[in-house]
């Protein structure tokens, strides 16, 4: 080694960093086993799913799906009351809130004033943070009972009646159902996707805009065919992660969904969600019951995965086709 | 011409104003049903505060107590979860930031943990109740403790991933331009510089995991009385909150919402202090 | 031209490629010690390229490689056994943008001195004192060495990086573009810097200010699409460059 001339510094140069040569790939393959462990826990997860609804799998193979019996005392399972209660809340859920949230965020970045933008969104990410159990109590407690006498009845008469609500709207007024259950909802999931909105749409560079708005464009325009487009793979991960979070949600939906296992005749029949029937069912359940309780959990963590799935490669098609490095 | 122009010019203005007045309706829908919320907590929440949910164990119906034993076993397992699952996410978000930069297995992993992190709670649950409470036979604070620390993990990894991904890399490369190995760049400079960000993220996850209620049904499910013993079940706030509302009993529901207060009050209050003591710097 | 004994860095016939694209083409030239060397060339010429291959900076990132040979006192640093790190302490680099530590100034100077020598507090002081005067900077830091290196300004902040590059004694200093981010007056301060330094140590510099190329340096090379046009003495290459590209690039009639 020709390089130094100062040979002691050479000497202590050489021996420290030789000491510790030991730590580079202890370190790396550390923090690589954590990395593989994520995969390990999910793998972990599906397994025991699958193990677990073994006996219901077998003994109900694919008829599951749409059986919408639920009988623990002639132990037959179907899983088409708790699926089709899933979706329906989640989609209502969806239906309500991505528009009022796409309201609130466009509010928070383009039309609020100064002094209100700050409040009002510490306001909302502080709601995005309550927990879900807190919706379900007030749902209970105070929503169900004056949706039950107020609004239910007049809703039942009115639209009960005329030809494509009816098919929505009818029905005796339980206050709990499908219909209130998708309300708690879609009210806890929109702090959460508006708030995720709105941190896209600030991103958004003033340049861009104001090109806009230089062409003569109106608020409205500037916000529907710019900052849209633009924000276009934020917003669709927005929605599908408010969509997974309402698909998986348990305790703003059982409080209010009615927890009967039957198949519904309208919005606001009671009805059940498959992440409200395990909760309920299965810490007395047992046997074949408990395995098709599992067996519904293996559904609910497919149908979330699947979406999340989706939700990606969406996003990846639309980055591809125009070019951009994903 | 010119009037053709002026009407299409009337009827944007006219959509504009009414797509505006939408928004205004929509935030005020928002805020309308979240403020109703936030009054019935007021209401009924905070009358049914006071010392004695501090002083006595979770009653038998009918009786009077508190919620001592409930927030113990809350505590204890939120601690133990947290202190579980936070070094496994910080390390893996390490691995997916710094090592796994151009590499294929990061990716993947990345798109696995998103996976996890949307895993629904109840399914976190039942996981352990397979693998942990079936094979023990018995629930316990361990097992809560466990399904805490996986709820977190994945929250971990992708807070840890995204604030070291915002480093930027000019710090790395003078930090190797000067011979240093990379795990010493990443311990010394990456995570200094991610610092406020990764402890943000944590608390945030801290405030998550504290309010889940599903995962701890079939783990540690509850304990009337207290006990500082991990490894039998053990009472926590929200399984408490769950059994209690939904009861017939006044009582039962007036501590439901005493606890529903604390929990709401705990997590605001960490919120409030990621912002206070952490400033994010926004970008 | 620059003599085998006074050659610090010898390049012979480097290439460099960015997967398959071919930055570097056969580059050979000697940069001399203890003397300045700017590199020139219109954007995307590969002067920063070249400069980061004489650290091994590349090597950061999987799609890069080179070939040929790069001799620092007459060991070739692409082919060598000896560890990087101990390559990088002699072959020191500041960057166009001032990154310092999120440390403080005292801590940023250190940084480089702790990862190789085991000082003790009083001669790592001197040692930190000695390189900041040495950078010009000793004066205005002197009474806020424990705060944070971000409260600098950025001519400050630029100095704080050349402080830390020579407090570890490295042989040679890399400058990639190290004014382009600063104001004309912490530019200047930074160039008398650099008129001081090679007096210790060989100084590779580039730089897209022809003109800072013409002040500070003692040979110039100019750079254009990867291959090296012209090499010689900064005063002959202003005054009467040989090739006619040179000249085009010199004379404004190319950019």
């Amino acid at each position: 080694m020709n390089f130094y001339k100062d040979r002691k510094f050479m000497l202590k140069v050489t021996r420290k960093c030789l000491n510790h040569r030991w730590i580079e790939p202890l370190f790396k393959y550390t923090t690589r086993f954590f990395a593989l462990l994520v995969f390990l826990l999910l793998s972990a997860i599906l397994i025991s799913l699958i193990a677990g609804s073994w006996d219901s799998i077998q003994q109900f193979g694919w008829s599951f799906l749409w059986h919408d019996e639920w009988d623990p005392v002639q132990n037959q399972y179907g899983a088409l009351v708790p699926i089709i209660g899933t979706i329906i809340t989640a989609l209502l859920a969806l239906v309500i809130a991505v528009p009022v949230s796409f309201g609130i965020a466009a509010f928070l970045t383009e039309l609020a004033p100064e002094w209100l933008k700050r409040p009002v969104g510490i306001a909302i990410e502080m709601l995005a943070a309550i927990p879900s159990i807190i919706y379900g109590m007030w749902g209970l407690f105070v929503f169900v009972p004056l949706f039950q006498e107020y609004i239910q009845p007049h809703l039942i008469e009115t639209l009960g009646d005329l030809p494509v609500f009816d098919l929505l709207f009818s029905g005796a007024p339980f206050g709990i159902g499908l219909f209130s259950a998708g309300l708690i909802l879609a009210i806890m999931i929109i702090p959460f996707i508006s708030s995720v909105m709105r941190d896209v749409f600030s991103v958004v560079p003033p340049m861009l805009k104001e090109s806009a708005y230089g062409l003569g464009s109106t608020t409205w325009e500037v916000i529907w065919k710019v900052i849209l487009p633009y924000t276009r793979t934020g917003v669709i991960g927005s929605i599908m992660l408010g969509l997974g979070r309402a698909l998986g949600e348990t305790m703003a939906v059982t409080f209010v969904i009615g927890n009967a296992f039957q198949l519904p005749s309208s919005l606001f029949s009671p009805s059940t969600s498959i992440a409200s029937a395990i909760a309920n069912e299965f810490n007395e359940a047992g046997g074949l019951q408990k395995s098709s309780l599992i067996e519904l959990g293996l559904l609910l963590f497919l149908i979330t995965t699947t979406v999340l799935a989706i939700s990606r490669l969406m996003i990846l098609r639309m980055n591809n086709r125009e070019g951009k490095k994903s | 011409m010119k009037s053709n122009q002026n009407s299409r010019f009337y009827w944007r203005k006219c959509k504009n104003t009414l797509m505006l007045s939408l928004a205004y309706v929509a935030v005020i829908f928002g805020l309308f049903w979240l403020c109703w919320i936030i009054f019935t907590l007021v209401t009924r929440g905070i009358p049914a505060l006071s010392p004695d949910l501090f002083l006595h164990e979770t009653p038998a119906p009918n009786e009077t107590g508190g919620l001592i034993n409930a927030i113990l076993g809350s505590l204890l397992m939120v601690a133990a979860g947290t202190l579980l699952g936070t070094p496994i996410g910080i390390l893996a978000g390490t691995y997916l930031a710094e090592y796994g930069r151009y590499s294929r297995f990061a990716k993947v992993t990345r798109f696995l943990n998103d996976i996890l992190l949307s895993a629904p709670s109840i399914i976190i649950g039942l996981f352990i109740y397979s693998i942990y409470v079936a094979q023990l036979n018995h629930f316990s604070g361990w097992a809560g403790a466990f399904a805490l620390a996986l709820l977190i993990i994945p929250i971990v990894v992708r807070t840890t991933d995204s604030m070291l991904n915002l480093v930027p890399n000019n710090l790395r490369e003078a930090a190797v331009a000067l011979g240093c190995p990379q795990w010493r760049v990443i311990v010394m400079i990456c995570y200094r510089a991610a610092k406020s960000g990764i402890l943000t993220g944590i608390l945030l996850a801290v405030a998550r995991i504290a309010g889940e209620t599903a995962p701890l049904l079939f783990t540690a499910l509850s304990n009337q009385f207290m006990s500082w013993d991990m490894n039998s079940p053990m009472a926590n706030l929200p399984v408490v909150i769950y059994q209690y509302a939904a009861s017939p009993f006044t009582d039962w529901n007036n501590l439901a919402w005493a606890g529903a207060t604390l929990i709401t009050l705990f997590v605001l209050c960490l919120n409030i202090a990621t912002r206070v003591f952490f400033q994010p710097k926004q970008k | 031209m620059v003599s085998l004994s006074e050659t610090k860095i010898a390049v012979n016939n480097l290439n460099f490629y960015y997967g398959d694209f071919h930055a570097l083409k056969n580059i050979n030239l000697r940069v001399a010690k203890n003397k300045v060397t700017a590199f020139i060339g219109p954007s995307g010429c590969g002067k920063s390229t070249l400069l980061r291959t004489f650290n091994r900076m590349f090597e950061l990132y999987p799609n890069q490689r080179a070939t040929g040979a790069i001799n620092l006192d007459g060991e070739n640093l692409l082919a060598t056994d000896t560890d990087i790190a101990l390559i990088r302490a002699k072959v020191g680099m500041v960057f166009q943008k001032p990154t310092p530590f999120p440390m403080s100034i005292y801590d940023n100077v250190a940084f480089g001195i702790r990862l190789f020598e085991k000082l003790s507090k009083s001669e790592l002081n001197d040692r930190i004192e000695w390189a900041l005067t040495k950078s010009a900077l000793w004066n205005e830091v002197k009474d806020k060495l424990y705060q944070s290196g971000d409260s600098l300004s950025g001519g400050q902040q630029q100095r704080l990086c050349i402080a830390r590059g020579i407090a570890i004694k490295p042989d040679v200093l890399l400058l990639d573009e190290p004014c382009s981010a600063l104001d004309p007056i912490s530019t200047m301060k930074i160039e008398e810097l650099i008129n001081e330094l090679k007096n210790d140590y060989t100084v590779a510099m580039v730089t897209h200010n022809m003109q800072q190329a013409a002040r500070c340096s003692d040979y110039t090379a100019f750079m254009y699409l990867g291959e090296l046009v012209e090499f010689g003495e900064t005063k002959q290459i202003f005054d009467k460059p040989k090739i006619q590209r040179t000249e085009d690039y010199i004379r404004g009639k190319m950019g």
